[in-house]
């Protein structure tokens, strides 16, 4: 039997830029989704539509080879993936719902971001249908056992977060299962960046996860540059970089907070907090924004760094240096916060294989990817980027991976800064016709956007968030666990809703 | 390392930054707003309940921002409460999407008299980006299209600073 790869390679060539996109026969399809299961180092990274095709998205963990897999729809569906990859279930749902293409023989088949509150349904189907069925109640999985009793949270909680519902399952103090319920946050976003330039659709992509604005931005980016083969120059690809390394500090700064504080340690959200402020304010000095939102955009980035902005970076950079020891020290004696750290929700090393999680969720449990060093963007080739990893998979080491991913972006910030070459900040974008993908590493995991253009307007698109393959690995993880532990293992993974609610 | 910080705390004061000033024109139109039962019940703190209704999670950022130490917002008699019950002002970001009316309805519901709505950010405010969305409310655009709002802080996400003004003058205009 042949590999799930070489199928795909067989498939009618279509150009895709970095990546060629591979149309395969509905019966190649079939027999490619079989042959996922003899291939377990093809991760699925991603799985969406157009009106008229499903596109899947593999990556070969084996040689870091990217691999994109088509088929048409015929009679409103494509066989389904998730018999074979787990982690194809809500993308399946996702597709359902928005352009109304049924996974054949898929495992769950329920409604997903539609709740049957929009004016049509399949929203991104060539022809819309009527409104759907209220589907309230949401249906959950059934659970059975003795002594039961279930705990619904949100989609509003006490708390400044996101909009999700947590369905417990629980048993006494126990958590039988976590089911998540999302879709809350559906705001239409690709089918607002139907139409648009990529410079107008781009706000949208960065408005997709705002936390993760600026690697949202430059995914979105460079799959605009490679669908009409232009390159960001080199200035402009350093100042995004800058900008993605203050991004990825200002967050896990926020989090390794914000799980302290679900352990009900205050020292720790005070002190990171106020770190964080002093990132998000160096971002403004430099960037002019404190998010920077919008300030990278397709073909470079829109201004260069502000006259004081270097320092005011490099300022930030020393303080946060100076005191990161004593925090991680108060962190290490505090063997109250310790116990409530270690060996809670630990998320075993194959799974997180099996879905592909990346980030802090991947590295703590011994997936070592990192879009920056593989497939790799510039300006990070010649960095030398280094990606921390644990085996432990519990609450303790997805927070100490993000302790050294700060200290790893301070050293890449310093070194951006100094290296920074000369030269323009945009080349003018042509106005063509071309298939592209862009993937780029935000402090959440890796990021993956395609889009399709048509005479210099979006035809379609599709932003893959990290939290797509993070979402179920929480549920997993949080079995088992006490109930007083869910707040510190959510945290702990701190999935996006926004970014997979699209 | 703990009590050293603690110490040092004590020794060269808090983080927070000293407090700027409000701008009259603003409180002004907001004491006029408030009916004079308002006044005496809410007094000189108010209580606030974030509802997220679909935002992209800029603006959670900044209010986790507004609620560090460097702003410190306790002294101006400003808290978050975890329950719309306890609430005197709602603070909604995001758009308002289609699945998440009826979320904030009961939210605000839930919030007793008197109370004020604020509608944080681009998205709240009119929709922002999103306008014209299927999945958005349609009609007055952002969360107006629900609840009435008292109050709009227009951004992007807006910074801290601005949250804390028009919170501060919602404050001010209060108590006059
Ligand atoms: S106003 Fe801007 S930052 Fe706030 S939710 Fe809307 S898009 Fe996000």
């Amino acid at each position: 039997m042949s590999t799930a790869t070489a199928i795909i390679r067989a498939g009618a060539a279509i150009p895709c830029r970095p990546w060629t996109r591979h149309v395969l026969a509905r019966a190649d399809w079939t027999a490619m989704t079989q042959a996922l299961a003899g291939q377990p180092a093809l991760a699925l990274v991603a799985l969406w539509a157009d009106p008229s095709e499903a596109h899947a998205l593999f990556l070969d963990e084996a040689d870091g080879a990217v691999l994109v897999a088509s088929t048409a729809i015929v009679e409103g569906g494509y066989p389904a993936l998730s018999p074979h990859r787990p982690g194809a279930a809500w993308y399946e749902r996702m597709i359902r719902d928005l352009w109304g293409h049924a996974a054949l023989g898929g495992t769950d088949d329920r409604a997903w971001l539609d709740h049957g509150r929009w004016p049509h349904s399949h929203p991104l189907a060539a022809r819309p249908g009527p409104m759907g069925p209220a589907p309230e109640p949401p249906e959950f999985l059934p659970v059975e056992g003795e002594d039961l009793h279930q705990i619904p949270l949100g989609p509003i909680y006490a708390g400044i977060t996101e909009p999700g519902h947590f369905r417990l399952t629980c048993q006494g103090e126990t958590v039988v299962r976590l089911e998540v319920r999302l879709g809350y946050a559906h705001k239409g976003t690709l089918a607002l960046m139907r139409g648009k330039t990529p410079r107008t659709a781009a706000r949208f992509a960065a408005r997709l996860s705002g936390d993760s604005t600026v690697a949202h931005a430059i995914a979105f980016a460079r799959a605009t540059e490679a669908a009409l083969g232009v390159d960001a120059p080199p200035r402009a690809a350093t100042l995004r970089a800058v900008m993605a390394e203050i991004e990825r500090i200002a967050n896990h700064l926020g989090d390794v907070g914000a799980i302290c504080n679900a352990a009900g340690f205050a020292f720790a959200p005070a002190r990171f907090g106020w770190h964080r402020e002093a990132m998000r304010r160096a971002a403004a000095a430099a960037f002019g924004h404190r998010l920077m939102m919008d300030a990278v955009v397709p073909g470079g980035v829109v201004a260069d760094l502000a006259p004081g902005g270097p320092d005011a970076i490099a300022a930030a950079l020393a303080t946060l240096e100076r005191e990161l020891p004593e925090l991680v020290r108060v962190y290490d004696n505090h063997a109250s916060l310790i116990d409530r750290m270690v060996g809670t929700g630990i998320l075993a090393a194959d799974l997180a294989q099996r879905f592909a999680a990346g980030g802090y969720v991947g590295r703590a449990s011994g997936r070592a990817f990192d879009a920056r060093r593989l497939p790799g963007y510039p300006p990070y080739g010649s960095l030398e980027v280094a990606v921390p990893v644990l085996q432990g998979g519990d609450v303790d080491a997805r927070l100490r991976i993000r302790l050294a991913e700060i200290a790893e972006s301070i050293r890449l910030l310093r070194v951006l800064l100094d290296t920074l070459p000369a030269g323009t900040l945009t080349v003018s974008l042509p106005m063509g016709s071309g298939e592209g993908i862009g993937c780029a590493e935000g402090f959440r995991g890796d990021i993956w956007h395609w889009l399709r253009l048509d005479n210099g307007q979006i035809a379609n698109a599709f932003l893959r968030d990290p939290s797509w393959a993070q979402w179920p690995l929480l549920e997993a993880a949080v079995e088992g666990s006490i109930v007083a532990d869910v707040p510190l293992c959510e945290k702990s993974f701190n999935c996006s809703c926004s970014g997979v609610d699209l | 390392m703990v009590w050293r910080r603690v110490f040092r705390t004590l020794r060269d004061g808090p983080a927070a930054e000293p407090a700027a000033k409000l701008g009259e024109a603003a409180v002004r139109a907001l004491a006029e707003q408030l009916d004079a039962a308002a006044q005496t019940r809410l007094g000189r703190s108010l209580s606030i309940r974030h509802v997220n209704s679909g935002s992209c999670n800029g603006c959670e950022l900044e209010i986790h921002a507004l609620h560090s130490i460097v702003y410190d917002l306790e002294r101006f008699g400003l808290r978050f409460v975890a329950s719309p019950r306890h609430a005197d002002v709602l603070l909604v970001t995001g758009p308002l999407t289609r699945n998440l009316r009826e979320a904030l309805l009961h939210t605000w519901t839930a919030t007793p008299d008197p109370k004020w709505v604020v509608a944080m950010g681009d998205c709240a405010t009119d929709g922002g980006v999103f306008k014209g969305s299927y999945a958005i409310e349609a009609g007055a655009g952002g969360i107006a299209a629900a609840v009435p709002v008292d109050l709009k802080i227009p951004g992007c996400p807006p910074t801290p600073a601005q949250l804390l003004n028009g919170l501060r003058a919602l404050l001010e205009a209060n108590a006059r």
